[in-house]
């Protein structure tokens, strides 16, 4: 579809293409000036969080100008939701915001049972390893987000502990779902396979001594001379400002307005657990990371809490038109199928063959209509904007991607300060790529 | 004399491709199982009678009061699942949004996201903005949605009241064509800046995929066989 933009020239080992830039001349010729600089930052930098690409108008070390450059990672997954059934939804959805899987599948899982109006039907068991699993991908996010952005300020250490404990949390989605990102494991109806009591062991050690290292981490920075000087007072963006660009999440929290939809407007059962939404008053990039570490203390307290609410039971709807036939089960050759359900539509039970096979070919029909499901992702508000025509697949869905409208505040963060500071203020946002160009 | 049908005429003759048509070329909803209780079915909700229930009558007094033109703008209103959907005239929906925000009875806030909606097929006016409001102070959410014809897809936009609505109305714009007239900078912002048509909308051509094998093709994922 696209038309030539890059240069080509014939060699011997076929047609090679010179990429540029693309629209770069005619940014460094609208610069004029000859103290003016411009530096290209991106798509492929260590510090821009994944394919984001900046293009910085300096004077001296002062950035006058901020400009975003994003869809380098656009795949297209909203679309080619529409040509799967509901149930395959998850599969894709769940690869947007690779850092937290677990929150776009139940943003999408949420959304669709509300379409099908079965959102009483959930069983508690499902609705609370869902909690569960939330909270650990929302620990599991804020620690990538430490880590890198503890990289980024030269705090390497902080990256070396960041994704030790987050592989800890990774350990634990792979013993539950048999995969350590992009599971699928929420679905509509319920969850896709119980949790093993190896598990449950391994997030009650993950309790006990979480709650020290995250004491740990909070020795190691927030005392530090360089980590203050290079946090405090940085990308400051205030409540007005967060509102009119839409910022939601730790960055709105941490200018004070304690906006978090599991406490405003709960959902999935969130209104039936004890705990407290972290803010600061600073709006700058400390106190989203004050913020931040709050939130994992917070965090491993709902995780206490559904451990403690485990009572045994389905985890999946007990509607046969529309939970998955069978359990599912973490075989040599990977997920699928367990084996006695196959036994039993291969050997026993025709009708069962039969309904399985219509359930997974065809899927579900979806009464026709829409909703908007919004939920608390570690970025912001997370809004799923479903709409069905009735049929067995989505007619279209749209995600509000917290990372897609927080990146709209680099400019108010960046211009004015320095270009050092550029990497502090889009780091405090905690973009994921994958999420922000779907 | 009338027209006799030849003996032995030809029966219908099934399509050359059973693509598109449902998987092994069945018609219909290929329920040949008596399982036709997969199929759920409800009305779809085109216009409410009050009371909508809720708050969303106070929410709906609240915006005639505010916004003087009120009964020109509103074209219909939904509740469908709990949720409040006020359709809008095209030309209104930037000053419905600013009465939205600044009535203190009201005080949307935040504009959670503005999309697009490709409803091909239903009537001219097929492609619909769709945008989801916020209102902190009363823990409210309400949605918008103005329709414009593919030939004329123009709408006011949104981004002297939600400055945040800059991005998304682009997304929509890049995927669905919708042209929102004001906005600042209305380029393409997932897509590269040369593509060619918007790829969200329900006619977009879908590619197949070549394979190596007598020049076959894996088809398009709208004309593959499946159930549809």
């Amino acid at each position: 579809m696209t038309t030539d933009y890059a240069a080509a020239r014939e060699t011997t080992e076929g047609r090679v293409f010179t990429v540029t830039g693309g629209d770069w001349d005619t940014v460094v010729n609208e610069a004029g000036s000859e103290e003016r600089i411009v530096v290209n930052m991106g798509p492929q930098h260590p510090s821009t969080h994944g394919v984001l690409r900046l293009v910085l108008e300096l004077e001296g070390e002062t950035v006058i100008e901020a400009r975003t450059v994003i869809g380098y990672l656009h795949t297209g997954i909203e679309k080619n939701l529409e040509f799967r059934n509901w149930t395959q939804g998850t599969t894709f959805v769940t690869r947007m915001d690779y850092l937290a899987p677990i929150f776009n599948e139940a943003g999408y899982c949420m959304a669709v049972e509300k379409l099908l109006g079965i959102e009483d039907q959930i069983t508690d068991r499902a609705k609370t390893i869902r909690i569960l699993m939330m909270e650990l991908n929302r620990i599991s996010s804020h620690l990538v987000w430490l880590a890198t952005t503890g990289m980024e300020l030269g705090a390497l250490s902080m990256m070396i502990y960041g994704f030790r404990e987050r592989e800890y949390v990774l350990d634990i989605f792979e013993m539950v779902s048999g995969l350590r990102m992009n599971m699928a494991y929420v679905r509509p109806g319920g969850v896709a396979q119980d949790i093993p009591d190896e598990a449950i062991v391994k997030i009650r050690e993950l309790l006990g001594w979480m709650p020290d290292r995250i004491d740990m981490y909070e020795d190691l920075l927030s005392g530090n001379t360089i980590w203050r000087e290079r946090t405090q007072g940085v990308a400051v963006l205030d409540v007005t400002g967060c509102l009119a660009l839409g910022i939601t999440g730790p960055v709105l929290r941490s200018a004070g307005l304690g906006w978090d939809i599991r406490k405003q407007q709960p959902y999935g059962g969130y209104e039936t657990y004890d705990f407290e939404v972290p803010t600061e008053t600073t709006g700058d990039a400390f106190g989203r990371y004050k913020v931040r570490l709050n939130e994992m203390r917070q965090s491993l307290r709902i995780v206490e809490q559904a451990l403690a609410r485990l009572e045994p039971g389905p985890i999946m709807i007990a509607d046969k038109k529309i939970a998955w036939p069978a359990q599912l089960a973490v075989g040599g050759d990977g997920l699928g199928n367990s084996l006695e359900h196959v036994a039993k539509i291969m050997g026993q039970s025709m009708e069962a063959l039969i309904h399985h096979f219509k359930l997974v070919t065809e899927g579900f029909r979806v009464p026709a209509g829409q909703v908007y499901v919004p939920i608390e992702a570690p970025r912001g508000e997370l809004g799923v904007h479903a709409v069905s025509d009735g049929g067995t697949r989505p007619f279209r869905v749209h995600y509000r991607e917290p990372s897609f409208v927080n990146l709209q505040a680099i400019p108010a963060m960046a211009e004015g300060g320095l270009l050092a500071d550029v990497i502090v203020g889009g780091a405090s946002l905690d973009p994921v790529m994958g999420g922000c160009d779907r | 004399m009338t027209e006799v049908e030849p003996v032995g005429a030809t029966a219908q003759t099934p399509p050359s491709s059973g693509a598109g048509r449902g998987m092994f070329g069945v018609q219909g909803t290929g329920d040949t199982s008596g399982f036709g209780g997969l199929r759920r079915r409800r009305a779809v909700e085109l216009d409410s009678p009050r009371p909508y229930g809720g708050d969303f009558d106070e929410v709906v007094d609240a915006l005639e009061e505010a916004y003087a033109s009120f009964n020109d703008a509103i074209e219909r209103i939904v509740v469908d699942r709990g949720e409040l959907t006020l359709h809008i005239v095209p030309e209104h929906i930037a000053k419905v949004c600013q009465a939205l925000r600044d009535d203190p009875a009201l005080r949307f806030e935040l504009c959670s996201s503005v999309s697009g909606v490709d409803y091909l097929g239903s009537d001219g006016r097929r492609l619909h903005a769709v945008y989801h409001l916020t209102s902190m102070t009363f823990r409210r959410r309400i949605r918008l949605e103005a329709a414009v014809t593919v030939e004329d897809p123009h709408l006011p936009s949104v981004t002297q009241v939600y400055p945040t609505a800059d991005w998304q109305e682009r997304e929509t714009y890049d995927m669905f064509g919708i042209v929102f007239d004001g906005h600042p900078n209305l380029t393409r912002i997932l897509m590269p800046d040369d593509w060619e048509g918007f790829p969200q909308r329900k006619d977009y051509p879908l590619g197949g995929v070549p394979v190596e094998y007598k020049g076959a093709e894996i088809p398009p994922p709208d004309q593959r066989r499946s159930y549809q």
